[in-house]
């Protein structure tokens, strides 16, 4: 016993990765509760619907110009990138049901979910963040209001109930881009046949993924943000250090959550 | 209300500890309805966290803290908020929402104690408390304005405002000077007094500048002339007493009593913190 003691301390590196695992675990059981504090406020009063609506703007309404961008020009792609593979084994008529399955089962969810993350997570972040060095977290608390029942909450309702209608709407620009490539431009499919066979193509499961991701990224997204928004420390330069951490944990778990989420569906 | 001759404020042995630094080190100390407590300290003697353990912002690691008969070290966040809409608290740098406009951020302890739907007038009664108490800092020009459009005296004057909007039985003033011209801090101080006795409400003052605790000490608001009286030294006595000094070292406190006693005392960092003349 002794002598393993004396021996790990004479490894300073096996302490500091024991530091860093214990703050990663004390860091994600904050998280948690974060969540569970967040999840709680939306049955408990008081409410602040001003607060909800105003984020439902500024999240949903203000990511809408981007959302469309990046869903036109990503159907656009698919369609160009398959159309060329499809046509090598003469299933060019195809290109309408793989668009639809990429665009609503993948590519909409999480290619919303990035750029709302890339928005958002960071507007969210440095807002907290920038009221939590300035003291007016502190203000707020002091004043009898819970600043997890009036910015968090609001934030969370807001960012999960627009986040599925950005992806839906992303999915539809998407199918739109990807027709005019295949349709007009290319002429590898009539516009009757793209549109039946992207609908076909659909079914219940497919629908239900591509709205279950969203609400899960929505979630993510919103209590990152405010996660590390409410924990920033060290004036303008820990803001930015907030923003940074939120973006980028908040994109890391996007893609880890779409590959759970997937191993899901895939075994229905 | 708790009787008058109960204190508002009571800590027992209170300890706080951030990593392996003492905050706060077996700190006592009472505060009764009409009195003012003025604390100094060297920056990280434990001033703020003091006032921050106060209402519950930090959780004290030892001992008991009691605010208005209510056990504040033994309360969850969400019971103490209720505790806390009942103290008035002016952050160092103002801790004003720079979302809302000035008129806003005063009115906000209102909102937060009557209910929003109240009525034309309820509404009405709410923007003449808020213009009273902007009137009060001598700031009602300031009601449509936003934080970032006004001074920082005058910043620090709105977050006077909002602090006793409610009327609040005792006020936190951290460092409610620092950083401002004398004669700025003297009209911040000037208008400490006239809420102090005014309204007879408790005050705990962090601040770094002697001349802030020698104008809560040595005089008092005067409402029919609307101005400061010097206190005298004889028949004014039991008034001086109702203003006592703590100076604070590395989270404990190394000094507590009157004007006159912290002027005697012979320690060097008491010493540092007082004003001697000649």
């Amino acid at each position: 016993m002794l002598a393993s003691s004396n021996e790990s301390e004479a490894i300073p590196g096996g302490f500091c990765l024991l530091d860093f695992l214990k703050t990663l675990l004390s860091s994600f059981q904050d998280f948690l509760f974060l969540a569970g504090r967040s999840f709680r406020n939306i049955f408990r009063s008081p409410h602040y619907y001003d607060d909800v609506f105003l984020q439902m703007e500024i999240i949903g309404v203000g990511s809408l110009p981007i959302v469309i961008l990046i869903g036109a020009f990503s159907g656009a792609i698919i369609a160009l990138q398959m159309a060329r593979a499809l046509n090598t084994y003469g299933a060019g008529s195809q290109v309408g049901t793989i668009v639809s399955l990429t665009l609503v089962r993948e590519l909409g969810p999480v290619l919303s979910a990035v750029m709302v993350a890339g928005r958002n997570a960071s507007g969210i972040a440095s807002e907290l963040g920038s009221m939590k060095v300035t003291e007016q977290i502190d203000a707020m608390r002091a004043l009898g209001t819970d600043p997890v029942q009036k910015l968090v909450t609001p934030r969370l309702i807001a960012t999960t109930l627009m986040l599925p209608c950005l992806t839906a709407i992303a999915d539809a620009i998407g199918l739109i881009g990807a027709y005019l490539i295949a349709v007009p431009l290319l002429r590898i499919i009539s516009g009757a046949q793209y549109w039946s066979t992207s609908w076909r193509a659909l079914v219940i499961n497919d629908i239900a993924q591509g709205l279950l991701k969203p609400v899960v990224f929505g979630m993510i997204i919103s209590l990152v943000g405010c996660f590390y928004g409410l924990r920033t420390t060290g004036g303008t330069q820990g803001v930015g250090r907030a923003v940074t951490e939120a973006v980028v944990s908040a994109m890391v778990w996007i893609f880890v959550v779409t590959l759970l989420i997937d191993k899901v569906f895939v075994g229905l | 209300m708790p009787a008058p001759q109960e204190p508002i404020l009571e800590f027992k042995e209170v300890s706080l500890k951030f990593g392996d630094t003492w905050a706060l080190r077996n700190v006592s100390l009472r505060l009764s309805p009409g009195e003012t407590r003025i604390v100094f300290g060297a920056a990280g003697a434990g001033k703020t966290t003091l006032l921050k353990a106060v209402i519950g912002l930090v959780d004290a690691d030892q001992g008991s803290i009691r605010l208005f008969g209510r056990d504040v070290t033994s309360s969850k966040e969400t019971d103490l908020f209720a505790l806390r809409r009942q103290a008035g608290v002016l952050f160092q740098e103002g801790g004003l929402f720079d979302s809302l406009s000035v008129g806003e951020n005063v009115e906000y302890p209102l909102m937060t104690q009557t209910n929003k739907g109240a009525g034309v007038l309820a509404a009405v009664n709410t923007e003449n408390r808020v213009r009273d108490a902007l009137r009060f800092v001598e700031l009602e020009q300031t009601f449509d304005k936003f934080p970032s459009e006004i001074s920082g005296g005058m910043r620090r004057r709105v977050g006077i405002a909002r602090a006793i909007v409610t009327e609040p039985p005792l006020v936190l003033y951290d460092s409610p000077t620092a950083g401002l011209d004398p004669i700025t801090a003297n009209t911040i101080m000037a208008l400490l007094a006239k809420e102090r006795d005014v309204r007879n409400s408790a005050s705990l003052i962090v601040t770094h500048r002697y001349q802030d605790g020698e104008i809560m000490s040595d005089f008092r608001y005067d409402q029919e002339h609307e101005d400061l009286v010097r206190l005298n030294d004889g028949a004014d006595a039991a008034k001086r007493a109702r203003t006592k000094f703590i100076v604070m070292k590395e989270g404990e406190v190394v000094f507590f009593g009157t004007k006159q006693e912290l002027e005697a005392c012979g320690d060097e960092y008491v010493k540092k913190f007082v004003r001697h003349e000649g």
